[in-house]
């Protein structure tokens, strides 16, 4: 049992509960009656719609634990709908996922609140270590599964799945057993079946990264039982979007940091931190021991920036005005090895960025390798209030130490 | 001796005639690296720089007896050209690409493993005839999303800055490319050299991990010392860990990036997130640790770290 075998991997796309029901939906997984509103008006028309007993108003942000915070009521009839979704629209929800500040509600799902006779939970991701898809299955559904797995792992069954053949009628059979032991639910065991793989379907036609669909629970319907997606998560592998532009539409761009959305336009990864130290790194790994290296000076780095392998003096201006217009950064530290990105375009990017954007903060560069010597004479004929330093350690120092002298 | 790769590699380059896989023949070139071929499908017949292009892998090693690629492709060709190179009974295939959907890296990475146990096309058989490979295992693909594969001197598959290298007996594997260029630019200020650098690559699906390289160089006669360089995400540091515990006779240095990096957070590299408590540096660190792995405490101290483990 690996420890992490909840750790999604990748570049996702994270999309909405009622956009991922959609899309499981098109393949034949029964996710149960349900529409997106945003208004009470809306709400209540698609109550109005469905005619069900009773209906569950569910608040649609991109995080987990949205019933903790609140984000997630139960109706009894569709003026309570109506109620719920007033109250949940436009409301600021705080879950374990969302970090303090919370999320800005815009959607609601309403969906029919289903009797549910027993609660599973049922994924598929990719297993990092055999690079094979992997059904992931517990009996266990309905509450955190990180935790089933920790302190009870023998409550998860797993599938790898055959690369070359994919995942077979019979496989899914046995999976379906495994997970639902109980005699008392074997009249839904072709549903199951049937479920799982067009779970299968949807994953692989879509180029997921992961879909979980927790809880998966049997119901009690006026013909029987039947079994339904109640929740669904589905993460859509970034680096195949190019062929799924349906898919690449459905990218919210209100639940994502605009300064970050913007930054991966130009081609660079960057990550808004709490510090004061802006930092600005060509290479992922460099720029994750970078923000390192200042912490164990004493310092708090502002962000995470990768500028990339080969970035243009523009994407470096770009990086540049993203790490200024935050406004608690107090000095910034530049750490270039420069290989295929050589230290003359970042040294002329630094200071086309400074002729638009005012510098008030102190700059700290540490340039190394390609054109390193002409990387450092430009930025020295410049004008601009720059320190040098030769060394990792010294640079972060001197960031640190000028942090701690500039006052906002 | 070095692993891998050295001054009697043969390379074809699959898409040579692309900016960036022309840009990078030409440095692997200058080198010293034999480069004998490229590969463009509809390309073939013409010349870049004086190397023979041809349409197919398949043509390319027939021609030339080439044993090695080095993949620049755009993503969405990348994997197929991993395949093609597999099935053209390439060795060792480097691929540089990155952004290739991960689908399509689980199925190239299936045909991989099944085309050791039994090579299908025709050229195949006839190159295998010619040179015979040691099936099972003889078959490596570096990457993909990788800086590429060096031995200091002799041979550079890969998009790495040479000056940062220098010949000796220190061998690197990496998850990351600058941090590779990082270490061993420091190890050369100090006068160590390396025996072969290797970036595995960041992407959830690769063809090397780090057991597969330092199984390696514990065979490797001329590499006395390993530096790993590892990050945050993942358990592969730990499997590492356990295998440097019961296999490795040689000194393990380690570094582990993204100490400071916040839960939930991508960094950039595929892999780097910290999810649900797990994947996260002091696990690295601890099980490294426990290996009897020296871990550097920062990035700048690398260099000084392997030379007091080496004396």
């Amino acid at each position: 049992m690996r420890a992490d075998f909840l750790l999604i991997n990748g570049k996702n796309m994270n999309i909405h509960e009622y956009q991922a029901k959609a899309i499981l939906k098109s393949y034949g997984v029964n996710t149960g009656p349900g529409n997106v509103a945003e208004t009470p008006e809306q709400a209540e028309a698609v109550a109005k719609q469905l005619h069900c007993a009773q209906y569950v108003v569910k608040a649609q942000i991109h995080a987990g634990g949205r019933g903790k915070g609140g984000g997630i009521k139960l109706a009894k009839n569709i003026a309570e709908v109506r109620q719920h979704a007033e109250a949940i629209l436009g409301m600021q929800l705080v879950t374990p996922q969302t970090g303090p500040e919370g999320k800005r509600v815009r959607k609601v799902f309403i969906t029919e609140a289903a009797e549910l006779e027993k609660e599973f939970y049922l994924a598929i991701l990719l297993d990092r270590e055999t690079s094979k898809l992997t059904l992931i299955g517990s009996a266990e559904g309905g509450v955190n599964i990180e935790e089933v797995a920790a302190r009870t792992p023998e409550k998860i069954i797993r599938l790898q799945i055959d690369s070359d053949f994919g995942l077979v009628p019979f496989q899914a059979r046995q999976f379906a057993y495994r997970l639902i032991t109980s005699a008392l639910y074997h009249e839904v065991i072709p549903k199951a079946t049937e479920l799982i793989l067009s779970l299968y379907a949807a994953f692989t036609a879509c180029d997921c990264s992961l879909v979980e669909i927790n809880p998966l629970a049997i119901v009690k319907t006026d013909d029987g039982l039947d079994i339904a997606a109640i929740d669904a998560k589905v993460n859509l592998d970034d680096n195949a979007l190019w062929r799924h532009p349906d898919l690449a539409a459905m990218r919210d761009p209100q639940e994502e940091d605009a300064s970050e959305l913007e930054a991966s336009e130009s081609g660079l990864s960057y990550i808004r931190l709490d510090g004061d130290i802006g930092c600005m790194v060509n290479g992922a790994g460099l720029a994750m021991a970078t923000m390192d290296i200042i912490k164990q000076h004493g310092g708090e780095p502002a962000n995470f920036l990768d500028v990339g392998g080969s970035a243009t003096i523009e994407a470096v201006a770009h990086a540049f005005r993203l790490i200024l217009a935050d406004k608690n950064v107090r000095a910034v530290l530049v750490n270039i090895f420069g290989g295929i990105m050589k230290c003359d375009t970042i040294a002329n990017g630094i200071v086309a960025a400074a002729k638009q954007v005012e510098l008030t903060v102190p700059l700290v560069v540490r340039l190394e390798g390609t054109n390193v010597a002409l990387g450092r004479q430009i930025i020295a004929e410049s004008g601009l209030n720059v320190q040098s330093a030769e060394g990792l350690s010294e640079a972060a120092q001197l960031a640190v130490a000028a942090a701690n002298t500039t006052s906002l | 001796m070095s692993i891998l790769v050295n001054k009697n590699t043969k390379v074809i380059v699959q898409g040579i005639t692309g900016s960036s896989g022309r840009f990078h023949t030409e440095q692997c070139a200058a080198y010293g690296t034999q480069i004998v071929a490229g590969t463009v499908p509809g390309k073939g017949g013409t010349e870049v720089n004086g190397i023979p292009v041809y349409d197919t892998v398949a043509e390319a090693v027939e021609a030339t007896g080439a044993d090695t690629s080095m993949i620049l492709v755009p993503a969405r060709f990348a994997a197929d050209s991993v395949m093609e190179a597999a099935d053209a009974g390439v060795s060792l295939i480097v691929c540089i690409s990155e952004h290739i959907p991960v689908l399509d890296m689980v199925k190239a990475k299936a045909f991989l493993q099944k085309h050791q146990e039994s090579p299908t096309t025709s050229t195949t058989t006839s190159q295998l005839q010619q040179k015979p490979l040691e099936l099972g295992k003889d078959k490596k693909l570096i990457g993909p999303n990788c800086p590429g594969v060096i031995t200091p001197g002799e041979c550079k598959i890969g998009v790495m800055p040479e000056f940062a290298y220098s010949p000796g007996n220190v061998g690197i594997i990496s998850r990351s490319g600058t941090l590779t260029y990082e270490a061993a630019y420091q190890l050369k200020q100090l006068g160590i050299g390396q025996s072969t650098c290797v970036g595995i690559g960041g992407d959830p699906v690769i063809g090397t991990n780090f057991v597969d390289v330092l199984e390696l160089f514990e065979a490797d006669d001329e590499t006395h010392a390993v530096v790993l360089i590892g990050e945050i995400g993942g358990t592969a540091e730990e499997t590492a860990a356990q295998f440097v515990k019961h296999n490795m006779t040689k000194p393990v240095v380690g570094f582990i990036a993204g100490q400071t990096a916040p839960p939930g957070k991508r960094m950039g590299h595929a892999g780097a997130i910290i999810s649900g408590g797990k994947g996260t540096a002091a696990d690295k660190i601890a099980a490294l640790n426990q290996a009897g792995v020296v871990v550097a405490e920062s990035i700048a101290t690398i260099g000084h770290t392997v030379a007091q483990a080496l004396s």
